[in-house]
Order: C-alpha cells, then structure tokens, then sequence
C-alpha cells in the first residue's frame, strides 16, 4: 500500500489504481458507509437518554394515577322496578353487578338487573294482613342482612343471597332470600307487649345474629339474640334465642336508628335530638350507657343517616344540616372508653339522606335531599367526587356496589339511577401521606405505616412519615459516623500521606467501594448488631478513647522519643505508625468491656439502659450508621480527596513562604478553597446513604418508628420497597404508592448529586484560573 | 504544649488516625470475612468433656469449639447459667453438638467454670448428612440387611470401604432426581402446551387434528414410559443402598441407626494428620463451590448461586456494551458540545448515584409486568395464566442491572476518548478519511481498553447488586438451571439464584441462621474475592493505560 501515493501516470500505480468509476463507486460507499455510522450512533445515543427520560416518565405514569379523582357515569335510569307503588326501603347489588334487589315498604324484595331495571324474579316475604311496616335496618354490608320492624311487635329477618355457577363457562347468578333464623314467619320482638317496632337495627357476629328494637311512645329498647352454639364434637349448632333489655338513653328522646358493631359489643343509638348514644353491651345482660354524644350541631338539628363503614368499627352520622362525619370509640385521656368524633368530610347543601358504605375499603356514598350524591374516603379525608343528579330530585338511598365499580340511587320519586363508578385510588391525599392521620381502633392520630394485614376490614395505613424519617436517621447516623473519618483521612492522604504510602491506601479505601451491600449488611446485622449489644461499654470507649490515643502517640513521638529514632520514619507515615495504636486501642476497649460494665453499669450497661428508659434494639441506627458509614466512607473520601490534592500548590506555597506550618497552610488556605468540594462529596455520600437498601434492609429491624432514638432501629423508603413490592397487587394503591416511594428517592438523589456535580464543576473552573 | 497546639502537630496525628482506622476497617473487615469463611472448612478437632451446673448431674458434651467469649457473671446468669457468687467474669464457649435431630439443638454455650478437663477421643466422629445437619458420635456397628458385618475397630475402616463402594450409586441418584426427571417433565409440559395450542387453534381440519393429537398422545406415551423408567431404576438404588447401616453412638450414649445413603461426607479429624486435613479442607472447599444446597441452603455448596450470578452478569454485558459505548462515542464525537451536552452527561453521571432500588422498580413495573406481561400476550397466550416472560427472569434482571450500569461504562468510555490525542484524529482526518472511518480505525481501538476497565467495573458492580434483583427475578431456590444441555440451551425466562442474594436469604430468612452462618460467610468471600479480582483487573487496566497515552501524548 505504500506506494499507492505515487504519481498517477507511472506503471506501477496504474495497476493498483482503481478506475475512475470505481473510485466513484467507492468514495460513495464510504460516504454511505459514514453516515450510516453516524445514524447509527446517533440512535443508540440518543437511544440512552430517551431510556433515562423513560424511566423518570414512567416512574411518574405510574405514580400520577392515585392522586386523581373519582368520576361517576349515569348510566341507566328507569322506573322502580316491580311496581312504583310501594316505596323503595333499600337497594344492594350482588358482586358482577349483574343482579340487584330491591326491598319495598309492603315487604317484598325485587330482584333486578340493574342497568336497565328488567325485574329478574320478586319474592315476598311472609307478613300477616293488615299490618304494616314500620322500620327498616340492613346489617353490616357485607353480611346482606336486612330487617323489616312491623307494627305488631314482630320483626322479619332476611338475607339475599346470590349463588353463582358457570353452567357451559357462562356465568349464572341466581338470587335467593333466605332466613337466617326461622322459616320466615315474623319473628316476635315485641309482640306479647303489642308495641310497633318504630326503630330496628340488625347484625351478624361470630356469637350469632341479633335483632334490636326501640318503640318510642313506650320508650322500649330491646335486643333478641340468636345465640349460636357449635357443638364441639358433631359440628351441630343449636340456637337459642334471648332477650336483653336496654335502658332508654333519654326521657323524651326519639330513637330513629340503632346500630350494633359486628363484636356485639357496641351498640349506638341516633336521636331525633342529633345526638349519638353510645352503649356497652359487652355484658348484654347489664348494657351500659356510656355517652351520649352531640353528632349534628344546631337546634333542630336531627342524625338523619346512621351507617357502618367496613368492618363495623366507624360510623358516618349524616344529619339535617347536611354535615358529614366520622365516629369510632377510642379512649380518651383517661381512659375511659367514649364515642368520639375523628373527622368532618365535606358537607352537602342539604339534609343527607342516605349513606352507602364501600364492601372492601373504608369509602362510602353520601347523598342528599337535594339530589347531589358524594364519594367520600374516611382515611384519606377526601371527597373524591360529587354529582349532582339534577332537577329537583330528592334522593332516598344510595348503594355501592360490592366491588365499588357502581351505585345504585333510588330518589324520591321512585325513580332509579345507576352509576358507573371509577375510584381506583381514593386512599391518598396528602394529609393521609404526610400529617398524623386518626385510624380506626386508636386513641390518638399518629404517623403509621401499616401497609397490610391478614383480616379484609383492614385499614391501611399510608403515612411516608416513618419512612422518610427512617430513611434520613440511617442516613444521618451514617454521615455522623462517615463523613469525619473520611474528610479527616482525605486531608491527610492529600497533603501529608507520603506518595508510597498513598499509591498503597488510595486503592485500599476505594476498594471498600466495591464491597458489596450485602456483605456489609450481613456483617452488621449477623455479627456487628449482637457483638455491639454484649460490648456496648467498648463501642463508646472505642469512640472517646481512640481520639485521645492519637494524640497521646502524637506527643510521645514528636516531644519524648529522641530525634534519631524520631529520624527512622519518615514523615508522611504517621497513618502506619498509628495502626497498630488502632489495634491496641481497639484490643484494650473490648478486652476491658466486662469490667466497664462490672464498674459503672451494674454488670450490664443493655440492662442498664433500659432501666433508664432507653428503649434498645438489638438491630439499631448505631450499627446501621456504622456499617452503612462503612459504605460511604469511599465515596466522600475519594471525592474530597480529589479535591484537596487538586488545590493549586501555588496557594499552600505561598502560605508556607509566609511562615505557616503546613497544618496552618491547610486549615486555612486549602480547606478553604476545598470546600466546595468537600461539601459536594459529602452530599453525594449522603444521596448514596439515603438510597442504600441492602445494609438497612438487613441491619435494622424494620419496624417503622418515627424517632431518633440512636438505640431503636428504623424502616427506610428503600428497604420498604425491597420488602413489599413483591406482595404489593399490581396497580392498586400500595403499589403505585411504593412507586412514589421510589420515585421521591429518585427525584432526591437526582437532585442531590446535581448539586454536588454543579458544585464540582464550578470549583473545577476556580482552580484553573487560580 | 500550647505551642504544640498551634503548629498544629496533633491535628496532623489527628488526620493520619483516620486514615489508619479506615484501613483497619477495610482489612479488618475482609480479614475477618476471609477467615471466617475459609476456616469453616477445616476439620476441626472433636472436643469431648463432662459439663455439670452446680447441683445438676453432669452431661457428656461432645462436638466442635465454635466460639468464646467473656462475659459479666451477672450477664450470664441472665442467660440463665448457674454460676458461682463469687465469680464476677465468666468465660464460655459455644460447642456445637451437631445431631439436631436428637437434641433439637445445634449450638450450645458452656461456661468454662463447669466444664471438666478436655479430650479429644480418637474414635469420634464427624458425618455431614444430607439431611439434620452434623452428627457427633462414635462409630459401633457396621450393617448389611440386618446383619453385623464390622463393630468395634474394624468398623470404621469397614464403613470407610463400604461408603467409597456406594458412592457412585448415591450419585447417580442425585443425577436422576435433579436432571433426568427434571428434563422428561419438561418434555412431558411441552407436549401438554402443544395439545392445548391445538385445542385452541381452529383452523386445523377435523382429519388432521385427530392425526395430531394422536401422534402427541403417542409421544407423551414415550416420555412417560421413560419417565417410569428412571423412577425405577432410582428406587432400585435407593433399594440397594438401604442395605448398608451404621449404628452409632452419641457423646449421651443414644444410639443411632443411620442409612449410608443420607450420609455425605465422614470424618474423624481427631486422628487425621495435617496434610489428611488440608485434603479433606480442598475437598469441602471445592464440593461448596461445586456443589448444589441443601437443607434450605444452610449446607452443601453454592454452584447454582454462581452460576446465575455469572449468567446475569453475562446478559447484562451483551446488553449494557454497545449501548453504553454507542452512548458515549456519541456524547464525544458526534453531538455539538454545548449545555444539553453537558447536561446529558451530567445526568448520566448522576444516575449512577441513583438508589438502585429504583431501578429495580423500573425493572418489575416497565420490563417484568409491562413488556414481559406483553410478550406473554402475544407469543405465549397457550401458557397463561401462567407467565412465562411476565415474571421476574434472567433476561429482566440483565436489563435492569445493564440500566444501572450503564452509566459506568459511559463515563469511563468517554474518558477513554477524551485521552486520545488530537494529532491522532487529525492524522487520520488529513489522510482522507470520512469520520467514520477516523473514528472505527483509530480512536476507537486506542479506547479499546478503557472501554474493557468500564465493562469490568460495571460486571463487578452488578455482581455486587442485589436489591434490584430481589424485585426483578432472583429466587432463593431454583428448581432448574437457566442453561441446560438441549435446545433451545438457554431460558432466559428463567428465575436463578445469585451469590449476593443467597447471603441474604441464608443469612436472614432461613430457619437455622447459625447453622448457615459459615457458609454464609464463605459465600461473602467467595463474592468478594469475584469483585475484588475484577476491580483490581480495571484498577491495573487503567493506570497501565494512563502510562501508554502519557508516553503517546508527549
């Protein structure tokens, strides 16, 4: 090929030479060839990015759904189903909204297909001539119960019932009423007394099922029960019925619903007064009345709808005024067990005439004499939508349906709607995410994350407080523990270190870099955490006496020892001289740990500390911002390591000309110019510390306390992530929660490091110019 | 000393302490690893001694000294041992006794004061099982059928003999039960999908269907027969191998019939010589590198956990390579060096600062349930509900770590072109060449080897990572290799397991942690001695390189 660049016309070359076309041909195909290239790298370039702006824009995609609203669709309305005579008591759908029922005031229950009304199959219910019904009350949604109240003292107790088949793959349902107790005939309450049941409540429990009536000219309150008995060996089970009186709450008052928990230990009562008495039935045989509480403010002021949420522990008290609230019993300062209001939702214009409770959530459905109808979330304290049905329609009763994907509204002319509901995410609002949020069965609002429990009248519980204050604990016992050694040791190697021994530790520390998390947390957690809990007297000497160590060696050899054995080493070698100090230190502070605590803390400084009301976990931030110090260490060091070393010498030469010692020079020429860097170092030790999940994951015990406690361990964002993500249900609100959660330490780190890069980058520009 | 002060002596000491408690740590912490895990291996001799709380009957103790330590006597008796008033420091010592299935237990601390003197019996011995762990005890009966063929002195040697004799057969038992069956019932699972396809697909007319399905009912046929076969022949072994017994008895003086089958490995370190124990310790050493766990992972060896950790990193190399270089040639050479530039390229710097927890939440929610769910939709709809691709595997993790990685090797590429010398580039430029061509024959070669330290420094951290991989498909035991011998070779679907994750689970969820805890260590070593190789690989690369552009440069 050499002598291809000779002159054109000499024989040799005109052999090789290509023509003049296929020089064309192959000048052409170099160009292609080029810029094929450059597309191709282009693509792959840009390729990458759009994959960095993937993963932020897809983080956020999957994020953004839970704080969007709730929408409603009509999407059916027709006449009552069966007949429009008789009004409409109560409405329930079974879980595939393919069947609906209907219970109307002449004791009937019309099955129907909810979209479009057509009435599948009526049943009636067994009621003697001539009387009529006076009450109506449903049991806990779940359980399907309904009772009617009739004007002769006896009650009638039913269940609809939905069996399901897949005859040939096709889905049946086929709907029944079925009496839970009896065969159907009205069941006495009142009846040897004559009186009318003017107001009733209904519930199943594990003790059986149980009927509860109130007559108000008589001022009656009683409850029957069906107590249930399994027999333990045959599995038969044998009902008896009781009958418990229950004291009136007040003379004068009117009872308009009765409602009892599903522990049958709790039984509320709503006045025509706006007031809530609260009952202890724990002892049915001697109820208690514990409180009565104002649940609607003004005078005439009246609770016009009662209802349990899930699992019967809240109730939503809707009155006249159209306010909306919550209500469970909680112990209050001391102690003594009241019905206490937790929270308000936003109100209607209007008197609130029914409430629909949510199967499977703590949500429910508000509506209102004046035909708006609003979705509500207890937990979250959110209304997540509101609809206002239009024209003067004076709305009854409000169902959801099982799976809360529909609503069935029933108004007062008879008339049904049915709505498509869309509420995927109502558990989340920012006071539910970051301010104490009151949950059910406690006695005070708290910061908690409880994201899952065994029973499904759980509530959960979604406050990133725990976990960010967690997250910033480890993080910050780390940095306590990382960020002195690491500036102290970066200084040191920088200017002082001779250059062997600083090609030796450079690659030494940064090794520490490439350790695995597991490791060090495997460490922490197998052998650091109970090593630290039986030598904790050595850990804290270790702390406090190494320091003093240092200086002690310090001026032995600088002012005792004589200068030709001072003259043996170097200077730039006082790190090797000092470690086997570090191991006698070290040795002595473990060796003497048992007679520390023999001496000062009565043989057991653990045991010690918790008499003082230390609260220690074996798993703790103290081995946690050790081991993770461990990790961080590295990066702070190497970065501000680089930093110093790359001060102009100019600077430090100068001072030293001026008759600085060399660790004057330092402190005030280098670290000051350094500490732009020093300073982004440290913050990226700290993004790195924030987002570890290996070392935090293994080393603390998980639990999610919101406290500094040095002796307690924690639950980071990112071990919370490790943890649940993989038993988290695809889509719901724990899971896209979970993505906030990595989307926050995404967004943080980001940040964090920009900074720290920016920092860098303008300090790199300061030392050029120097 | 005010002076002292001032000039700032102690500060200096101050520093160089750091420094020094640094490298303690970083030696001290690998020291201690490294020992830990490599000394498991060593027979250690078989203590025996006679141990009695004050007022109780003494007990015979026999196993291995695992671990001391001192104590406060009050902290001991809140451990719940007896021990005297007047003693206010209390040494003890955690023996382990093995023979879980008889004691229930396989630790047990001792306090010094109560022991008697030490010995070490030479007729003790030391059997892995396959199943309760370690057995102590001595060796009385051999047994064939029901007759006794060797007790007393001869018997061990008669064991030792018999067991070698078996030893083939034990294997090729474990050769059935993990592959051969294993590959039938994959076969078997096949054909089943195949049927199901041709249920499902109605094109086919009637004629030729019931051709079909007779010719998959005839193979699953086959396979089947094959599959009763190796059965057969298993429990043939099994059968033979139930013969040979041996009677043995506890330091307690319980006796114990054990099958030569469930046993693994003897040994009777207390009469072996130095060099018959550096034997034995390469033996254990090698059967825990090549061996498969047992027991919940607590014992046996981690060669599945390599093996997937080498095949993940192996993936993710494929993947994470062009890209990372492309991306960096790019940002280089072709994009207009201006403020998105240095935009991008700090972003790319900073995502390597990125929790990678995060990008293991990526990996489940983009890869694994959106495009993994979506091939699973598309290509293999006969398997659902069962997922296929729309499950953590192989293929998800590989992305998701060569996504993490990424940045490491873009930036150490980049700085690999950034040291090319411009007269370099501008030779080729002058020659003639398109820039294409000055880039593919000239630079790109020189940054050859930078671009080998950014891939190994980028295998070496992804062989380090392990919460994404908890997210994205790492499992702690599974059932089959992502690799085996026939076609299609390679299941990148598949769940594997993984070095860094196998210390978490044995460490953490497994239901005997202190047993595990050797191996535990031993993994940690074996992983870090991975990482360590690989980073000192880039480290050497780097400054060799450094040097080769410095004398270039000039």
């Amino acid at each position: 090929m050499t002598d291809v660049g000779t002159s054109p016309d000499s024989p040799a070359s005109r052999g090789h030479m290509p023509s003049e076309s296929q020089r064309r041909r192959l000048r052409r195909w170099r160009a292609f060839k080029d810029r094929a290239g450059k597309g191709t790298i282009a693509t792959f370039g840009i390729g990458v990015i759009g994959t960095l702006v993937l993963m932020f824009v897809y983080l956020f995609s999957e994020t953004a759904p839970i704080f969007g609203s709730a929408d409603m669709t009509p999407a059916g309305a027709y006449a009552a189903p069966g007949d429009g005579d008789s009004a409409t008591l109560h409405t329930a759908m079974e879980r595939y909204r393919e069947v609906a029922v209907r219970f109307t005031d002449d004791a009937r229950a019309v099955f129907f297909r909810p979209r479009d009304g057509e009435v599948i199959k009526e049943e009636r219910m067994q009621r003697p001539d001539g009387v009529s019904v006076t009450s109506f009350a449903t049991g806990e949604a779940r359980s399907h119960l309904v009772g009617y109240g009739l004007d002769d003292g006896t009650a009638i107790f039913a269940r609809h019932d939905y069996d399901v088949s897949y005859p040939g793959g096709e889905r049946t349902v086929e709907p029944t009423i079925r009496y839970p107790e009896g065969d159907g005939e009205p069941l006495d309450v009142f009846a040897d007394e004559g009186y009318a049941i003017d107001a009733i409540g209904v519930q199943r429990g594990r003790e059986g099922t149980a009927i509860i009536a109130a007559n108000n000219a008589r001022e009656q309150l009683r409850i029957v029960l069906f107590d249930e008995d399994e027999d333990f060996l045959t599995g038969n089970v044998t009902v008896e019925r009781r009958v418990y009186e229950v004291p009136w709450p007040e003379d004068g008052v009117e009872v308009t619903q009765i409602l009892m928990d599903t522990t049958m230990r709790n039984l509320f009562v709503g006045g025509a007064d706006g007031r809530l008495h609260y009952y202890d039935i724990s002892r049915m045989s001697s109820p208690r009345l514990l409180a009565s509480e104002r649940a609607i403010e003004g005078d005439n002021a009246e609770v016009t709808a009662l209802d349990f949420l899930l699992g019967a522990v809240s109730i939503i008290a809707g009155g006249s005024d159209g306010s909306v609230s919550q209500w469970f019993v909680a112990r209050d300062a001391d102690g003594e067990r009241r019905l206490r209001k937790i929270r308000d939702f936003e109100p209607h214009d209007a008197p609130v005439t029914s409430i629909g409770p949510e199967h499977a959530r703590k949500g429910f459905a508000t509506a209102a004499e004046d035909g708006t109808v609003q979705l509500h979330y207890a937990t979250s304290a959110r209304t997540m939508a509101r609809l206002a049905l239009g024209g003067d329609i004076n709305v009854d009763a409000v169902t959801m349906a099982p799976r809360q994907d529909g609503m069935l509204v029933v108004g007062a002319d008879g008339g049904f709607r049915y709505l498509d509901v869309n509420n995927p995410h109502p558990e989340v609002s920012f006071s539910a995410l970051w301010q104490k949020v009151w949950y059910e069965g406690r006695n005070n609002p708290a910061y908690v994350w409880q994201s899952s429990s065994a029973t499904q009248e759980f509530e959960p519980k979604f406050s990133l407080v725990p976990l960010t204050v967690g997250t910033l604990k480890a993080a910050f016992y780390a940095m306590l523990f990382a960020a002195p050694l690491a500036i102290l040791a970066a200084i040191y190697s920088a200017y002082f270190m001779s250059p062997r021994m600083r090609t030796m530790t450079k690659p030494t520390i940064e090794i520490m870099e490439a350790l695995p998390t597991v490791i060090l947390g495997f460490l922490a957690g197998l052998w650091a955490a109970p090593y630290v809990e039986n030598n904790l007297p050595a850990v804290f000497s270790l702390f406090l006496l190494m320091p003093v160590a240092f200086l002690v060696m310090a001026w032995v050899w600088s002012r005792l020892l004589p200068a030709n054995w001072r003259g043996a080493v170097p200077p730039g070698w006082e790190a090797a001289l000092l470690i086997p100090v570090v191991l006698g230190v070290g040795w002595f502070c473990v060796g003497m740990s048992p007679l520390v605590e023999l001496w000062f803390f009565d043989g057991d400084m653990r045991q010690w500390l918790t008499n003082q009301g230390i609260t220690y976990d074996q798993r703790n931030a103290l081995v946690v911002g050790m081991a993770m110090g461990f990790a961080v260490i590295p990066t702070i060091y190497s970065i501000s390591e680089d930093a110093i070393f790359n001060v102009p010498r100019h600077l430090t030469q100068g001072a030293l000309a001026l008759g600085a010692t060399p660790w004057q020079a330092v402190a005030t020429v280098v670290l000051l110019t350094a500490s732009p860097g020093i300073f982004s170092a440290v913050m990226i030790g700290f993004g790195r510390a924030v987002g570890e999940t290996m070392i935090v994951l293994m080393a603390t015990g998980n639990s999610p306390v919101v406290n500094f406690n040095i002796f307690e361990g924690m639950r980071t964002l990112s071990a919370n992530i490790a943890v649940e993500m993989p038993e988290a249900a695809v889509g719901g609100t724990h899971f896209r929660i979970l993505f906030l959660a990595a989307l926050v330490l995404f967004v943080m780190t980001f940040v964090l490091n920009t900074l720290a890069e920016v920092v860098r980058h303008r300090l790199r520009k300061k030392y050029s110019t120097l | 000393m005010r002076d002292w002060f001032k000039k700032g002596t102690p500060w200096i000491w101050l520093n160089a302490g750091a420094v020094a408690i640094s490298l303690v740590m970083v030696v001290g912490l690998i020291g201690h690893v490294a020992f830990n895990g490599l000394q498991h291996f060593w027979p250690r001799d078989i203590v025996a001694f006679e141990y009695a709380e004050p007022g109780d009957e003494p007990v015979q103790v026999l196993g291995e000294v695992d671990r001391s330590e001192t104590l406060t006597a009050r902290g001991a008796r809140e451990r719940g041992f007896e021990v005297d008033a007047d003693e206010e420091l209390v040494t003890r010592h955690r023996i382990k006794r093995g023979n879980r299935d008889v004691t229930g237990q396989d630790f047990t601390w001792y306090v010094e004061e109560n022991m008697s003197a030490w010995s070490y019996p030479d007729d003790a011995v030391r059997l892995e099982r396959r199943e309760w762990g370690d057995f102590y005890g001595f060796l009385r009966e051999v047994r064939v059928g029901d007759e006794v063929v060797a007790d007393g002195d001869d018997a061990w040697e008669t064991f030792e003999r018999l067991f070698a004799e078996n030893l083939p057969r034990i294997e090729e038992i474990g050769q059935i039960e993990r592959v051969e069956i294993g590959a039938v019932n994959a076969e078997i699972e096949e054909i089943r999908l195949a049927q199901r396809r041709l249920a499902m697909d109605d094109t086919i007319p009637e004629e030729r269907r019931s051709e079909q399905e007779q010719a998959l009912e005839d193979e699953r046929g086959r396979w089947e027969a094959e599959y009763d076969q190796l059965a057969e022949r298993r429990n043939e072994l099994l059968e033979e191998i139930r013969r040979f017994q041996v009677m043995l008895e506890t330091a307690e003086g319980e006796q114990v019939v054990m099958a030569l089958g469930d046993i693994v490995k003897p040994s009777r370190p207390n009469v072996m010589s130095t060099g018959e124990k550096l034997r034995f310790y390469v033996g254990e050493f090698w059967d825990f590198v090549s061996g498969y766990p047992r027991e919940a992972n607590t014992e046996g060896g981690i060669l599945p956990a390599i093996f997937g950790t080498v095949l993940m990193t192996l993936v993710m190399a494929v993947f994470v390579t062009p890209f990372g270089v492309l991306a960096a040639i790019y940002l280089r050479e072709y994009a207009r060096q201006g403020p998105l530039t240095r935009m991008i390229r700090i972003s790319v710097n900073n995502l390597a600062g990125v929790p990678s927890i995060v990008f293991g939440v990526f990996g489940l929610g983009f890869f694994v349930y959106f495009m993994g769910g979506g091939i699973d939709q598309l290509f293999y709809s006969d398997r659902l509900p069962a997922p296929t691709f729309g499950k953590g595997g192989v293929l998800w993790a590989s992305l998701t770590l060569a996504l993490l990685t990424l940045p490491v090797v873009i930036v150490s590429t980049e700085e690999g072109l950034s040291r090319i010398p411009g007269s370099i580039r501008h030779g080729a430029l002058a020659l003639g060449a398109t820039k294409g061509e000055m880039l593919w024959r000239t630079v790109v070669p020189l940054a050859t080897p930078a671009m080998i330290t950014g891939l190994i420094l980028a295998v070496a951290r992804a062989a380090g990572e392990v919460a994404p991989l908890m997210l994205v498909g790492v499992v702690k035991l599974a059932p089959q290799l992502p690799v085996e011998a026939s076609w299609p070779f390679i299941h990148l679907d598949r769940s594997f397991m993984h070095l860094g994750f196998h210390i978490y689970d044995v460490g953490f969820q497994s239901p005997n942690v202190e047993a595990g805890r050797p191996l535990v260590y031993a993994t940690a070593l074996v992983l870090i001695l991975v990482i360590i190789v690989l980073n000192l690989t880039a480290i050497t690369i780097r400054n060799h390189l450094r040097e080769r552009y410095r004398a270039e440069g000039d």
